[in-house]
């Protein structure tokens, strides 16, 4: 099975495209200008209305930004009910497939990766720990290296996860910030697992911050107090200051801010962009048929989520190291941030999106309003300018 | 969990539906899906902030009104009969619709219907007129602030001194009709609905 999908990994995986409607990628003036009855242009036709309607009603159908925070839909059923969005019974041979199914998975499949998971995670906590009471130096910097990969591989086959990783001569180096686009946490065990990084990240309680007081103690990772994250100033100075120095590992951040289902990326956070490093970007994509390795954080908690994973067939994914960027005379954090996203969707088969990922719990700006009503105000205006000209 | 979705509609519905709208069963399926996908509270029914949850839709200068399109007079609720039945005038207009019945009346998505559906955008208080006052309200929506009271006032009485005819100040719907008779209402009015 491992070597099956080995072979598939090498195409791009073509995105799933079950539109219910054709949309035509038209603009607001171009469609009013062409409405509008020959002849004598007046300012204002009653047949306007019909643009922003019809864009309306199409984005009541299908829109671009809600559908990608819920698990992408499969072409053809991989036997795990929770990707079976129109369920209904099709055969009993299909039923009894299935059943067998869930056994392997629940049965075998399950208690193996537990195992392996809770192995791994105590290696890592122990023996970071034992790592932290080296002295500082190239020694125990090799040890760290050794020990966190060793625990992240052991946790990578935990998840079943088969990886394939191209391109490997652009890995991050020290001095330099990973970005990469966001589907689960799990995006943190599969880049680890195949290089060193720093993490950046919230400090939390329970298990969460048993592991991260013991990361720390082998190798800086940069934790940030909830009171912390608020004042960017603060996080952009951690973050230089980690960045400028050369022993320390290059840092690895998410600047889509939370997890998008693997269909698109969406607007990258510029607080990464603005530190003036060297960035590495990284496309992941996952293969959806195997297992669906999203996180919807509104639906599930993390348990049942890591439960999820660890009963599906095999997480299979690619991993493509892009060339490090850097930004370049007169471009702005946000023009560098926009050039990063769209390489990465660019190598990832993946749909470049502007909107922000923060709309899965937040609403839209009113400003992205107002800028449809001044472009319509435009065309309104315009037509009349010429109208006093001649 | 979405495997629940279509386990709600039962094949009597969706004949009905077909019959009343003229969507395929498929075209039925896949609507009922995204109607389910959108219905966050799981009730049944769309209310107005399950509409707005929509950013395309939040942003578009009459998404209002479009929303209230949905929703019959004085009702918070739409369900996936009514939902359909708005989305139907949205159909292209196939030139033979081979289960045409000629007592079922006029199809949801003739041009006169389709016309009916925008009159009903600018007519807000459904009185069956555009008033000066309606027209008005409705450019301000499309426009924000960047054309002034004034400006705007003419362009309204401009619209209605060339729409009028019976000369009571607002636009009727036969007056609405006459104004757009050359624009091809049926393409610009539908939406192509794959499969």
């Amino acid at each position: 099975m491992e070597r099956g999908a080995k072979e598939k990994n090498q195409h791009l995986y073509k995105p799933y495209s079950n539109g219910i409607i054709a949309k035509e990628p038209v603009s607001l003036e171009q469609e009013i200008q062409e409405m509008r009855r020959g002849g004598a242009e007046p300012e204002f036709d009653m047949s306007d209305i019909f643009y922003f309607c019809r864009r309306g009603v199409e984005s009541i159908v299908d829109d671009e930004v809600t559908k990608r925070f819920t698990a992408e839909e499969l072409e053809s059923w991989n036997l795990l009910t929770r990707s079976n969005y129109n369920f209904h019974h099709i055969s009993t041979r299909l039923t009894a497939l299935w059943g067998v199914g869930v056994l392997i998975r629940y049965g075998i499949l399950l208690p193996l990766r537990v195992t392996l998971a809770f192995t791994g995670v105590g290696l890592l906590v122990v023996l970071t720990s034992v790592v932290g009471l080296f002295p500082n130096g190239r020694i125990k910097n090799y040890l760290s290296d050794k020990v966190h990969l060793m625990c992240y591989r052991i946790c990578v086959r935990a998840l079943t996860a088969i990886i394939t990783y191209h391109d490997s001569e652009n890995k991050p180096k020290n001095g330099g910030i990973c970005v990469a686009n966001h589907t689960s946490p799990i995006d943190v065990i599969i880049l680890a697992s195949d290089g060193c990084y720093a993490m950046v990240g919230q400090v939390h309680g329970g298990l969460m911050g048993v592991i991260q007081r013991a990361m720390v103690k082998a190798c800086p990772h940069i934790w940030f107090e909830r009171s912390e994250v608020k004042d960017r100033h603060l996080v952009a100075k951690r973050l230089s200051d980690h960045v400028a120095d050369e022993s320390k590992l290059p840092i690895l951040i998410f600047p889509e801010g939370t997890c998008i289902n693997n269909t698109s990326v969406m607007m990258f956070k510029k607080g990464s962009f603005e530190i003036g490093c060297k960035v590495y970007p990284v496309a992941i994509k996952y293969d959806p048929r195997f297992g669906d390795a999203f996180w919807n954080s509104s639906k599930f908690g993390m348990v049942n989520y890591l439960l999820h994973m660890m009963s599906s067939w095999a997480i299979v994914c690619s991993v493509w190291y892009l060339p490090p960027m850097s930004r370049m005379e007169g471009e702005d954090a946000v023009q560098f941030a926009n050039r990063v996203k769209a390489a990465i969707a660019r190598k990832g088969g993946l749909a470049d999106l502007l909107w922000d990922g923060g709309l899965k719990r937040g609403k839209v700006k009113e400003v992205f309003k107002e800028e449809q009503q001044k472009l319509y105000s435009k065309v309104l205006v315009g037509s009349s300018e010429d109208r006093s000209r001649s | 969990m979405g495997s629940r979705a279509s386990s709600l509609l039962r094949e009597e519905d969706i004949e009905e539906i077909k019959k009343e709208t003229g969507f395929s069963h498929s075209q039925i399926t896949r609507l009922y899906s995204r109607f389910h996908s959108l219905d966050k509270g799981e009730n049944g029914a769309l209310s107005r902030e399950d509409f707005q949850r929509i950013p395309e839709l939040a942003i578009n200068p009459l998404g209002d009104r479009i929303i209230n399109a949905f929703f019959p007079e004085g009702e918070d609720q739409v369900n996936f009969r009514g939902f359909m039945r708005t989305l139907a005038h949205f159909r292209p207009v196939e030139d033979n619709e081979k289960n045409k019945d000629p007592t079922s009346g006029e199809p949801l998505n003739s041009r006169a219907n389709k016309l009916l559906f925008a009159f009903r955008l600018y007519d807000l208080d459904r009185d069956d007129k555009i008033s000066r006052d309606e027209l008005l309200q409705v450019l301000r929506m499309m426009v924000g602030v960047n054309i002034s009271d004034e400006q705007l006032g003419s362009i309204a009485d401009r619209t209605i001194q060339e729409a009028d005819t019976n000369g009571d100040m607002s636009i009727s719907f036969s007056e609405f009709t006459k104004v757009l008779e050359k624009v091809d209402v049926e393409q610009k009015m539908s939406i192509r609905f794959l499969h």
